[in-house]
C-alpha cells in the first residue's frame, strides 16, 4: 500500500464515525477500527521490504516552488512508530467503545481520535520537514480535542489549554529550527538532511537549530521544564491517556529526537543538554510520581520519568545507548499502555482511582490484578518481563558513561521507579477487601480487558524471548536511528561482574525500603511545600491574556468606521510615503482630446456624485443619482472602446437599482444626521486625501506608456486562432481565463445560496419574522398597482427581450455580448414581469427553479472543462469546429460556447435567485398578492364602492 | 480626456469613502457601491484609454484597446452585484431582527 494512503486512511476514516454512530455504536466502532486495521495491514505489508534495509518512498509534488512536497519514506524507525500508533490505536479503540458511557458522543470521540492517529502517522512517514512540521501541529490540535473532550469539566478544558500552549509552543519553536536546518543543507527533504551531518555541525547555525528544535521535542515529550502539561492532561478519558499521553504522542519528542539523531547528536551540546534534561526529568517525575495517589497522576509522572530515560539514552549519543532507547520505547509502550487501561478499568469499576482509597482489589477483580501487576512489574524492571531487561541496558549505558553523577542519578530514577511500581499493584490490588469503596467493583467484560491483556501478553513474550519478538524490530529502528547496521544482543543475564546487576539490586532493594516508609515518607511530602506548576503556568499567562483582552479592546471597537477609516489611513499614509521619497517626472504619453460631449458626460457624473455626498441622508434620491453615476459609467465604457463593459455595466445598473428599491421599502427612507461635526470633517479629510490618492495615481498611469511589454498583444493574437472568437474579451473570459471565470460564477452562485438562506433565516419564526408580520408601510401604496399600459408592454415585449438575449449570447464569442450579458438581460426580462404583472400571477406561470438553474450553470461549465479531459488535454482546453448545414451559412460550434451557457445560466439564476428572495419578504410583510394581472389596491375598491354609495 | 476620467475616479473615490464611515448600513451600502464604480474604472482605465478601438478582431480595425483589463472588470462588475445584494440582504435581516440599521456594535453587545 501506497505510504501516502497509510498516511491519509486515519483522515479520511475520520469522516466514518459520525456519519455511522447513526446505526449504533457496535458499528462507528467497527468501522473505526477496521479503517485503523486496513492502514495497518498496508503497512506490514512493508516488513520484508524494511527489514532488508530497503527505504521505502512515495513522492507527490505538491508546491515544488516552496519545496513543499508531500514525500513520504518509511524505514525501521518509521516502521516502529508507524507500527505502535496504528496497532495501540485499534487496541485503544476496542477499548474505548467498552470504556465511554453511553452519554458521552461517540462518534465525535472517533472521529478526533482518528484525526489524531493520521496526524501521528503522517509525522513517522514524512519526509518532508515542511510536511513533517504540518502534521506535528495537527496532533497538538486534536490532541487539544481529545484531553478537553468532556467538555463540561473545567479541569478537562484547563488541561486541554494547557497542552496547546506548551506544546503549540514548542511546535512554533520547532518550525524556526526545521527551517534552520532546511537552509544550511539546501533542501527540506528529511533523507537530504540526514546526509549532511558534518555541513550542520560546523554551521554557525547549529546550536539555535538544535535548542529550537529540542524546545519542540521537549515540550511534546514532557521534558524538564516543560513536564507539567502531562498530568493535567490526565483530565482527558483513560483511552486517551493511554494512547496520547503513553504510546504515542508522547513520544512524538522522542521520535523527532531519534529522527534528527544522525545530524544534530554526538556534539558536547548535544550530550549535556538532552543529557541533563532527560536525567533530571527521570529522577524527578519518578520521585513525584510515588507520591501520587491518584492512579492516572501516579502513571503520567511515571510516563515523564520514562520519557527521561529515553531521551538521556538519546543524548549519550552512542550507538549502543541508541539501541536500548529504541528498545524501551517498544517496551514502554506495551507495559505503559496496559497500565493505563487498567487504571481506566480500576476507575470505571470502583469509580475512584485515588490510591489511598483501593486496596484489595486482588480478590474482586483477578484479571485486571493480572494483567497490572504483569505490567507494573514490567515498569518495575522485575525480571523475566520486558521492562527488565531494557533497564539493565540502559544501567549498563550509564554506568560507561562520565560523570559518575550519571549512573548515580540513573539508579536513584530505577529506584524510585521500583518503588512506585510496587506501591501502584500493593496499594491498589493488595491487601485487605474494603468495604467503603465508591461503588463495589468487579471485573469487566471481556471487551474491555482484551485489550490491556494483549499487551500484557506482549510484556511477557518480548520479557521471555526478546531475541523472538523485538531484536529484529529494534535492529531495524535503531539502524535507522544510527545510520548503521545494528545487531542487539538483548539477554537476562550479563554475569555477576556486570554494573548493571549491582546498580538493578541497590535499585529494587531500595525501592522496597521506600515503599515500606511510604506512610512516613507522605507525611513529609504533604508537609513540606511544593511548587505546583499550574499556578506559575497561570501566573505566566494570565497577564498575557489580559493584555491580548486589552489589545483587542482597544482595537476591536465594534465601530466599522474605526477599521476603514484606519485601513484608509494606512494605505494613503504608505502610498504617500512612496510618493515624496521618490522622484518622478510628468507623463510622456500623448493625452486624449476633450470631446464636447464626454465633457458633457463628465459634468453629469461629478454633479451626481458630489450629489450623492450632499444628500445622500434622502435614500430614494441617493438611489436615482447612483443610477445617473452608473449610466455614465456605462457610456463612458462604450465611449472608450469597451462595448462589452457598456453592456455588462447598463444591465447590472438595472438590477442594482431594482435590487435597492426593493430593500429600500422596508428600511427607513432617511439617515438621521448623527455624526458630530469633528467625526465628519475627519471622515471628509481622509475622503478627499483617498481620493486624491486614487485620482492622482491613474492619471499617473494614464500619462505614461506600459513599462513593460503587456500581455494584451499574445490575447490579441490567439483569440481568433486559437479561442476560434473575434470578441477577445469574450474569449478571454471563456476561454484563455476560463478557470478564473469558472471560479467567478462559483462565488456568484454561492452569493445568491446565502441571500436565499438569510432569506429563509428571516422568515423563521423570530424578532424579524414578527416585525414582518406586523409591517405597517411607511409610505403609501401605489392605487394601481399594475399599471396596464406597463403591464401590456412587458408581456409584448418578453419574446423579443428573450430573443435579444439569446441574440446576445449566441454572438457573443465574436461581436460584443456574452453569457454575462446575456444572463442579465434575460433576467431583467424576467423580472420585468413581477414588476409589472406581480409577484404571484408571474411565479405561478413561470414555474422555474433558481437554485436549479445557478447548479446547472455550474455544472454544465465544469463538464465543459472535464470534457478535455476525455480528449486527452488539460481541464478546460476549448476546441471549436466550423459547420455547414445545407439552406444555412457556414457557422461556428465552439465548446466556449457551451461554458457560456454556463456562465449564463448562472448569471440568470443567481440574479432571480436574489430579486426573489427580497419579493418573499415583500409577501411576509403581508402586501396583498394579487390575483389577477390587473387588479386595483382592494382598499381603493372600498373607497371608490363608498364613493358610489353617496 | 485622461484629466476627466482621473478626477472622475478621485471623486467617487472620496464620496465612496465618506459613505462607507458613516453610521447607518444604507449609506455605507451606496459608498461601496460608488467605490466598486471607482475601483473598476480604475482597472479598466490602467490599460490606457482610447476610443474607437474596440478589441473585436476585424480585418479593417486600425488597432485594439487592451481587452485585458476589460475582461477583468467586467467579471468584476457582475461579481461585485452579488456582493452588493448580499450586503444588502444582511443590512435588511440586521434591521428587520433589531429595528435599527446602525452598524455599530451597540456597547452592551461587545
Amino acid at each position: 500500500m501506497s505510504l501516502a494512503l497509510i498516511a491519509a486512511l486515519p483522515f479520511l476514516g475520520a469522516l466514518l464515525p459520525g456519519l455511522l454512530i447513526r446505526a449504533g455504536r457496535n458499528a462507528c466502532a467497527t468501522v473505526t477500527g477496521s479503517v485503523t486495521l486496513l492502514a495497518l495491514v498496508g503497512l506490514l505489508l512493508h516488513i520484508p521490504a524494511v527489514l532488508r534495509g530497503e527505504a521505502i518512498q512515495t513522492r507527490i509534488d505538491w508546491l515544488p516552488a516552496l519545496g513543499l512536497n508531500a514525500t513520504f519514506f518509511l524505514d525501521g524507525l518509521g516502521l516502529l512508530f508507524a507500527g505502535l500508533i496504528l496497532g495501540i490505536g485499534l487496541l485503544i479503540i476496542l477499548y474505548a467503545r467498552f470504556y465511554l458511557s453511553p452519554r458521552d458522543p461517540m462518534g465525535q470521540f472517533y472521529t478526533y481520535l482518528m484525526l489524531f492517529q493520521g496526524a501521528m502517522v503522517g509525522i513517522v512517514l514524512s519526509d518532508n520537514i515542511l510536511l513533517l512540521l504540518v502534521f506535528w501541529e495537527l496532533t497538538s490540535l486534536s490532541s487539544f480535542l481529545l484531553i478537553g473532550y468532556w467538555k463540561h469539566l473545567p479541569e478537562g478544558r484547563q488541561g486541554a489549554r494547557m497542552a496547546l500552549t506548551v506544546t503549540g509552543g514548542g511546535g512554533l519553536a520547532m518550525i524556526a529550527g526545521m527551517l534552520i536546518l532546511g537552509n544550511i543543507v539546501g533542501s527540506y527533504d528529511l533523507t537530504v538532511i540526514l546526509q549532511h551531518k558534518a555541513e550542520i555541525q560546523a554551521s554557525d547555525w547549529y546550536l539555535p537549530a538544535l535548542i529550537l528544535i529540542l524546545l519542540g521535542a521537549f515540550t511534546k515529550s514532557a521534558q524538564f521544564p516543560f513536564h507539567f502539561w502531562l498530568p493535567h492532561a490526565m483530565a482527558a478519558p483513560t483511552p486517551v491517556s493511554a494512547y496520547l499521553h503513553s504510546a504515542t504522542m508522547v513520544k512524538a519528542g522522542i521520535f523527532l529526537m531519534a529522527r534528527m539523531w544522525p545530524v544534530l547528536a554526538g556534539t558536547p551540546e548535544w550530550f549535556w543538554i538532552v543529557t541533563s534534561a532527560g536525567l533530571f526529568t527521570m529522577v524527578m517525575a519518578a520521585k513525584i510520581a510515588f507520591f501520587k495517589d491518584d492512579l492516572k497522576a501516579l502513571l503520567a509522572f511515571s510516563t515523564v520519568s520514562h520519557l527521561g530515560l529515553i531521551t538521556m539514552l538519546l543524548g549519550f549519543g552512542t550507538k549502543a545507548a541508541a539501541t536500548v532507547a529504541v528498545f524501551h520505547i517498544i517496551n514502554h509502550a506495551t507495559f505503559k499502555a496496559a497500565l493505563f487501561m487498567s487504571a481506566g478499568i480500576v476507575d470505571h469499576e470502583a469509580h475512584t482511582r485515588d490510591i489511598k482509597r483501593l486496596g484489595g482489589l486482588r480478590h474482586l477483580m483477578p484479571v485486571t490484578f493480572t494483567i497490572a501487576t504483569v505490567a507494573g512489574l514490567s515498569m518495575a524492571g522485575i525480571p523475566p518481563f520486558n521492562g527488565f531487561l531494557s533497564k539493565e541496558m540502559m544501567l549498563e549505558e550509564a554506568a560507561h558513561t562520565a560523570p559518575w553523577v550519571i549512573p548515580a542519578l540513573a539508579v536513584i530514577g530505577a529506584l524510585f521507579s521500583v518503588a512506585y511500581s510496587f506501591r501502584l499493584i500493593a496499594h491498589t490490588f493488595l491487601g485487605p477487601v474494603r468495604d467503603d469503596y465508591p461503588h463495589k467493583p468487579h471485573d469487566p467484560g471481556f471487551g474491555m480487558w482484551a485489550a490491556p491483556a494483549l499487551l500484557a501478553v506482549l510484556v511477557v513474550l518480548i520479557g521471555l524471548m526478546p531475541m523472538t519478538f523485538a531484536a529484529w524490530l529494534v535492529d531495524a529502528a535503531a539502524g535507522a536511528v544510527t545510520g548503521e547496521g545494528v545487531q542487539a544482543h538483548i539477554k537476562h543475564w550479563h554475569g555477576l561482574e556486570s554494573p548493571a546487576l549491582w546498580m538493578s539490586l541497590a535499585a529494587i532493594g531500595g525501592g522496597l525500603m521506600l515503599l515500606g516508609l511510604h506512610g512516613a515518607l507522605d507525611r513529609i511530602w504533604l508537609a513540606s511545600p511544593r511548587p505546583e506548576a499550574k499556578r506559575i503556568f497561570d501566573a505566566i499567562i494570565e497577564p498575557l491574556a489580559r493584555l491580548a483582552g486589552m489589545l483587542t479592546r482597544a482595537l476591536h471597537t465594534g465601530r466599522l468606521g474605526d477599521y476603514l477609516g484606519a485601513a484608509t489611513a494606512t494605505i494613503v499614509a504608505v502610498g504617500a510615503y512612496a510618493f515624496f521619497s521618490g522622484s518622478h517626472t510628468p507623463g510622456t504619453r500623448p493625452l486624449m482630446e476633450i470631446e464636447p460631449v464626454a465633457a458633457i458626460g463628465w459634468l453629469a457624473l461629478m454633479a451626481a456624485t458630489v450629489a450623492v455626498a450632499a444628500l445622500h441622508r434622502q435614500r430614494l434620491l441617493t438611489l436615482v443619482l447612483v443610477g445617473v453615476i452608473g449610466l455614465v459609467v456605462s457610456v463612458g465604457f462604450a465611449y472608450l472602446s469597451a462595448p462589452d463593459l457598456a453592456l455588462t455595466q447598463i444591465s447590472v445598473e438595472v438590477a442594482t437599482v431594482i435590487l435597492l428599491l426593493l430593500a429600500l421599502n422596508f428600511l427607513p427612507k432617511y439617515t438621521p444626521s448623527e455624526s458630530p461635526t469633528g467625526r465628519k470633517l475627519r471622515d471628509a479629510v481622509l475622503a478627499g486625501a483617498g481620493g486624491l490618492a486614487v485620482g492622482g495615481l491613474i492619471y499617473a498611469l494614464m500619462t505614461r506608456d506600459f513599462a513593460f511589454p503587456t500581455i494584451a498583444d499574445f490575447h490579441l493574437a490567439n483569440s481568433k486562432t486559437e479561442g476560434g472568437g473575434t470578441n477577445v474579451v469574450n474569449v478571454i473570459l471563456v476561454d484563455f481565463r476560463g478557470y478564473d471565470t469558472f471560479g467567478e460564477i462559483t462565488v456568484l452562485g454561492i452569493a445568491a445560496t446565502l441571500i436565499y438562506a438569510l432569506t429563509e433565516a428571516l422568515l423563521r419564526p423570530g424578532p424579524a419574522n414578527t416585525r414582518l408580520l406586523n409591517w405597517v408601510g411607511d409610505s403609501p401604496d401605489a392605487g394601481d398597482r399594475h399599471p396596464l399600459m406597463m403591464v401590456v408592454a412587458t408581456r409584448m415585449m418578453l419574446p423579443i427581450a428573450l430573443m435579444v438575449g439569446i441574440y446576445i449570447f449566441l454572438r457573443g464569442h465574436n461581436v460584443p455580448g456574452g453569457g454575462f450579458i446575456a444572463g442579465l438581460v434575460v433576467a431583467i426580462a424576467l423580472v420585468m414581469q413581477y414588476m409589472a404583472s406581480g409577484f404571484a400571477w408571474t411565479a405561478a406561470r413561470q414555474k422555474i427553479d433558481y437554485h436549479g438553474l445557478i447548479g446547472a450553470g455550474v455544472l454544465i461549465a465544469a463538464a465543459t472543462g472535464i470534457g478535455s479531459w476525455f480528449a486527452g488535454v488539460p481541464f478546460m482546453t476549448s476546441a471549436y469546429g466550423y459547420f455547414h448545414l445545407p439552406g444555412l451559412e457556414e457557422f461556428e460550434l465552439a465548446t466556449a460556447a457551451l461554458f457560456d451557457l454556463g456562465v449564463f445560466l448562472t448569471v440568470l439564476g443567481a440574479v432571480m435567485l436574489a430579486l426573489s428572495s427580497l419579493s418573499r419578504i415583500a409577501i411576509r410583510a403581508g402586501q396583498t398578492v394579487n390575483v389577477e394581472a390587473y387588479d386595483v389596491h382592494p382598499e381603493d375598491e372600498t373607497a371608490v364602492a363608498a364613493e358610489e354609495a353617496k | 480626456m485622461e484629466i476627466l476620467v482621473a478626477s472622475a475616479v478621485g471623486l467617487m473615490t472620496a464620496v465612496g469613502i465618506y459613505l462607507i464611515l458613516r453610521l447607518r448600513s444604507f449609506p455605507v451600502i451606496v459608498g461601496l457601491a460608488l467605490l466598486s464604480y471607482a475601483c473598476n474604472a480604475f482597472i479598466f482605465a490602467s490599460g490606457r484609454i482610447v476610443t474607437g478601438l474596440p478589441p473585436i478582431l476585424s480585418k479593417t480595425a486600425a488597432g485594439y484597446t487592451d481587452p485585458l483589463p476589460q475582461a477583468l472588470v467586467l467579471t468584476a462588475i457582475v461579481i461585485s452585484f452579488g456582493m452588493t445584494a448580499v450586503i444588502v440582504m444582511m443590512a435588511l435581516g440586521a434591521f428587520l431582527e433589531s429595528g435599527d440599521d446602525r452598524i455599530d456594535l451597540a456597547e452592551d453587545d461587545k
